[in-house]
């Protein structure tokens, strides 16, 4: 077989599957709960006399009536209709990675699924231990001293941060003052929002020709009325600022605090320490670089370590090994309180724990030269494709473990944009690629990380279907603007989406919207 | 067969010299070390990072985290009372199927086409929640049933331009720590004041009395939660949403989705934003790794504009009566608008939402009824049984679901000995409220759930006869 004809062979699965809310029968049962036991029923009666009379329920809800065999083949099928990374994903700044079957296997043990937060300590010794092991090889990644994992992925740690910075300054009276928080604006979003959220103005800066905004802009920026300073290194476009060290020197200077954004540290795992570039914070998507899955969106966890003087602030509990074993420290008078219930999505600890553990620091350091030596190669053959741009271009050096590269020229030579060919690569049996945060710096943009993960033939496959795609964009535009057309579903219609008359969240609001009329006329 | 070279790692294909060779000719650099030019030499970590040894061995590697966790006790081989936020309910095994497919488990986005089924999962989702809260707006679920509450008064907050929410004294002091940070300090400048109600000394439910005195043109939500915090169904919920209604105010309602099929949905008795937790709908505990908190609303535009996170509706595609479904109103996110966008959004707990889209769908109403009443039925039995004990009483005995507050000040026995004691039964009691509620005395919060069964409670109540006896 040509490498051509290769690349054309992937069709979705189509099952047609109905909305579940269309399926079934009256009276059918996927799963039934015994009636309560006879001596129960005699001692209190029936179930609805124990409701005051105001609060029962006094219509079914309208929910589906099928079988278990039916559901299981509907969300089967459901599951078959999603591409889901079984094709090639390097959805850049996510760190696309194998996700190990021995710990969902291991999470799955009632060791883990069926323990409670509330349990006695000593009887969560082995679980606490797992969490206090794992910290220490991320205070030993970080240089900070202390991680807790309360945070529900890399936006919570943000917002965990935001928390951390108000409870640090009030503690010191100034929090009314330093209601600022310096950002950038190749950030991430989350970084910008949290710190809104948490009540801080949000200072943006942009960059310069070189990838990243001038010192003397960092300068301007801060102020005694700086809380904190929340920036990612490397940034998505593969760029270093080897002037991060004077950064920290700076916001430290005016009394504000450093948070490093890890979500890019595939590149830098044992290359780098955030606390030795002065930070005194940072937080590291356990769903991302440590192995965890993302499960399309958490459960998940933005591990947050920070240094000692910043630790009284953490949220509650902390996990600390005493004499006797393992504990949950709840006294901790100066904390910013709760950002979550419990102690975060433990079992992804676990499992984080236990990619750490089966990488080693050899594993580690390997992992993040092949995602960089990766990412270069892609670049190499990127960049003999006609149509696309590498950002920032004239940055000479080797970039790190993800590039931004824009389809301008080929948006503007044949019509067919990034979107269009996100689309098209699914039809290749390729997991549509990243495009890049709001706002688009560079025009029609496309983030490609490779990571560790991938062969150097899926790679190489990865990029021949861009070129492909390429080709046809210049040959049968609308080939392209019209994908994709090997999916389950055709391309849909977006217009409904921001339309209040149109769009519905739930089959309940889709009957009243779209066939209320219908059924009446 | 090389033989100086260590062996490939099973999870990274490219760890062999002759692949790293060819890329690094492809490209034309002498080394790996090279590629990593930008970082100044200072900036670099001048030693080999200290860690375990590698277990690059999967038998060894599961070994050895089996052995940690065996250190743990777990619910199954104890005899658990605790909830509290965190519940011990029925996992179908067909959830637990579902939710490792790989095409689930891993990725991360897509879109509408390629991972369309996950996004008719997301919808589905949605659609029942939406027939269990008889809400026609259901987000997908943020990180917790506090988070959402958070969002929820923040988003009240916006659309009344007021600063301050009223909500129970009694309610989960973890929950109410997430609250607080929600609503952030009274430094910052959009803070929203936290005004807590005191109980009717009666029922347990909110005291109307003091709700009307301290409601005013300031308040932008009443929250109240139904079951609550110690378990109280609040027969006095229509009431509380006229009186919020009447000064201006939003209605919000914390609600557990396990007891809609026999409880009211909160929008019948006046709810504009319900929430809630979704645990109990198909995830395990996971030591409180499972929860996950839901949103809803009437489907009103000013409501869907100021939602955080992603709303999924249904749309039709190019070909004539196929449905595909995608993200609706996101500009309004942070994705979308940064610091200006509605609150903050990002990864959440989005793999339980096709767990508790699959649960709702093997339930089905009747399902719901049944699951509902077995719990009423037990938790009611379990209260009875305990307050047959000498010296043991039940805090509000009469309208609650899953959980009560058991208390044991006529025992002479703190509920730590007690709990203590019970361990030697094999049995986790419920969990410990005296510092939290000072009020209640020697208390404990006990969950009863449909997977208890009436073995379980008699031997519960014969070791707690055995122990407050001694």
């Amino acid at each position: 077989m040509s490498e051509k004809d290769k690349l054309a062979t992937y069709h979705a699965p189509v099952w047609s599957e109905p909305v579940v809310m269309e399926l079934g029968h009256p009276g059918r049962r996927g799963q039934i709960f015994a009636a309560a036991d006879a001596k129960i029923r005699k001692a209190v009666g029936e179930a609805r006399s124990l409701l005051p009379a105001a609060m029962r329920r006094r219509q079914a809800p309208g929910l589906p009536e099928l079988s278990e065999p039916e559901v299981q083949r509907h969300y089967l099928h459901l599951s078959q209709e999603t591409l889901g990374m079984m094709g090639i994903s390097l959805f850049g700044t996510c760190t696309m990675k194998y996700n190990p079957r021995v710990s969902e296997m291991v999470a799955a043990r009632p060791d883990l699924a069926a323990l409670h937060p509330h349990q006695p300590e000593d009887t969560l010794q082995g679980i606490l231990e797992i969490i206090h092991s794992f910290d220490l090889i991320l205070r030993e990644l970080s240089g900070m001293d202390q991680f807790i994992f309360q945070a529900g992925g890399g936006a919570d740690a943000a917002y965990t941060n935001c928390c951390v910075t108000r409870a640090y300054h009030q503690a010191r009276g100034e929090l009314a003052r330093r209601d600022e928080i310096v950002t950038s604006i190749q950030a991430h979003p989350c970084n910008a929002a949290t710190a809104a959220a948490a009540g801080f103005k949000v200072v943006t800066l942009q960059l310069e020709e070189n990838g990243y905004p001038s010192l003397d802009a960092l300068k301007a920026a801060v102020s005694n009325r700086t809380a904190a300073l929340l920036i990612g290194n490397p940034d998505d476009m593969g760029i270093y600022n080897p002037e991060i060290r004077e950064w920290t020197r700076i916001v430290h200077e005016a009394g504000g605090l450093c948070f490093y954004d890890h979500a890019n540290f595939n590149g830098v795992m044992g290359k780098l320490r955030a606390r030795d570039l002065g930070f005194d914070a940072c937080m590291y998507m356990l769903h991302k670089t440590f192995g965890a899955p993302k499960g399309g969106g958490g459960p998940a966890v933005g591990a947050y370590g920070c240094s000692r003087a910043l630790a009284p602030f953490l949220p509650t509990p902390v996990v600390a090994k005493t004499a006797d074993g393992y504990r949950l420290d709840h006294e901790r008078p100066k904390s910013t309180g709760k950002i979550r219930e419990y102690w975060g999505n433990v079992p992804q600890v676990m499992k984080a724990y236990a990619w750490a553990r089966a990488m080693g620091a050899e594993g580690i350091n390997e992992a993040s030269d092949l995602s960089v030596l990766a990412n270069n190669y892609m670049d190499k053959k990127l960049g003999e494709i006609r149509g696309l741009s590498r950002s920032n271009p004239d940055v000479g050096k080797w970039r790190m473990e993800m590039t931004r590269w824009g389809l301008g020229k080929l948006k503007e030579e044949t019509g067919v944009g990034t979107a269009d060919v996100a689309n098209r690569m699914a039809d290749y049996g390729i997991d549509p690629y990243w495009m890049s945060h709001e706002p688009w710096i560079v025009p029609e943009p496309f983030t490609p990380e490779a990571g560790e993960m991938y062969s150097k033939e899926d790679l190489d496959r990865w990029v021949a279907v861009i070129a492909r795609i390429v080709e046809e964009a210049y040959a049968d535009p609308d080939l392209v603007k019209t994908a994709p057309h090997a999916q389950a579903i055709h391309r849909i219609k977006s217009a409904p989406l921001d339309d209040p008359k149109q769009w519905a969240m739930t089959w309940r609001a889709y009957l009243a919207k779209h066939r209320h009329g219908q059924e009446a006329g | 067969m090389r033989q100086n070279e260590p062996s490939a790692h099973p999870w990274m294909a490219n760890s062999l010299a002759d692949i790293k060779q060819a890329m690094l000719k492809e490209i034309g650099a002498r080394s790996v070390e090279e590629l990593f030019e930008q970082i100044p030499s200072s900036h670099r970590l001048k030693r080999p990072l200290r860690l375990p040894r590698q277990l690059s061995s999967e038998a060894e590697l599961k070994r050895h985290l089996v052995d940690l966790l065996a250190k743990n006790e777990n619910c199954e081989e104890n005899l658990n009372f605790l909830g509290a936020g965190c519940w011990q309910h029925h996992v179908p095994a067909v959830v637990d199927e579902i939710v490792g497919r790989a095409e689930f488990l891993t990725p991360v986005w897509g879109s509408a086409q390629s991972d369309h089924g996950r996004n008719q999962a997301w919808f589905e989702y949605a659609s029942q929640l939406g027939e269990l809260l008889a809400m026609e707006v259901v987000q997908l679920s943020v990180y917790s049933w506090g988070c959402a509450i958070g969002h929820g008064i923040r988003m009240a907050a916006r659309l009344t331009g007021r600063h301050e929410v009223l909500l129970p004294r009694l309610i989960d002091p973890e929950r109410l720590s997430v609250i607080r940070n929600y609503c952030e300090p009274q430094e910052m400048a959009r803070h929203i004041d936290v005004v807590q109600i005191g109980h009717d000394r009666k029922t347990g439910g909110l005291d109307l009395k003091e709700l009307k005195a301290k409601i005013s043109a300031r308040t932008a939500a009443v929250y109240f939660e139904s079951p609550g915090y110690l378990g109280g169904i609040e027969a006095e919920g229509a009431e509380i949403a006229r009186i919020a209604r009447a000064a201006g105010a939003e209605t919000i309602v914390g609600a557990d989705p396990i007891s809609l099929g026999l409880l009211k949905p909160p929008a019948e008795y006046g709810a504009d934003i319900a929430v809630g937790p979704t645990q109990p709908l198909g995830v395990h505990m996971n030591c409180g790794g499972g929860v996950g908190g839901y949103i809803a609303s009437r489907d009103e535009e000013r409501y869907v504009r100021e939602y955080n996170g992603f709303l999924v509706s249904i749309t039709e595609t190019s070909k004539t009566g196929e449905f595909g479904f995608s993200l609706a109103s996101a500009h309004q996110t942070s994705y979308g608008m940064r610091e200006a966008g509605k609150d903050w959004t990002g990864n959440s707990v989005y793999l339980w939402a096709i767990a508790n889209a699959v649960y709702m769908s093997l339930l089905g109403p009747k399902g719901f009824e049944e699951v509902g009443a077995l719990i009423l039925q037990q938790a009611h039995y379990a209260a009875r049984a305990l307050a047959r004990i000498k010296g043991v009483r039940i805090q509000f005995p009469k309208a609650f679901f899953k959980e009560f507050v058991v208390n044991f000040d006529g025992t002479g026995k703190t509920v730590a000995r007690i709990n203590k004691a019970l361990r030697r039964h094999r049995i986790f009691g419920g969990k410990d409220i005296s510092r939290e509620f000072p009020e209640f005395g020697q208390s404990a919060l006990y969950c009863v759930t449909e997977t208890h069964s009436r073995e379980d409670i008699d031997r519960l109540a014969a070791a707690l006869k055995e122990i407050v006896g001694k």
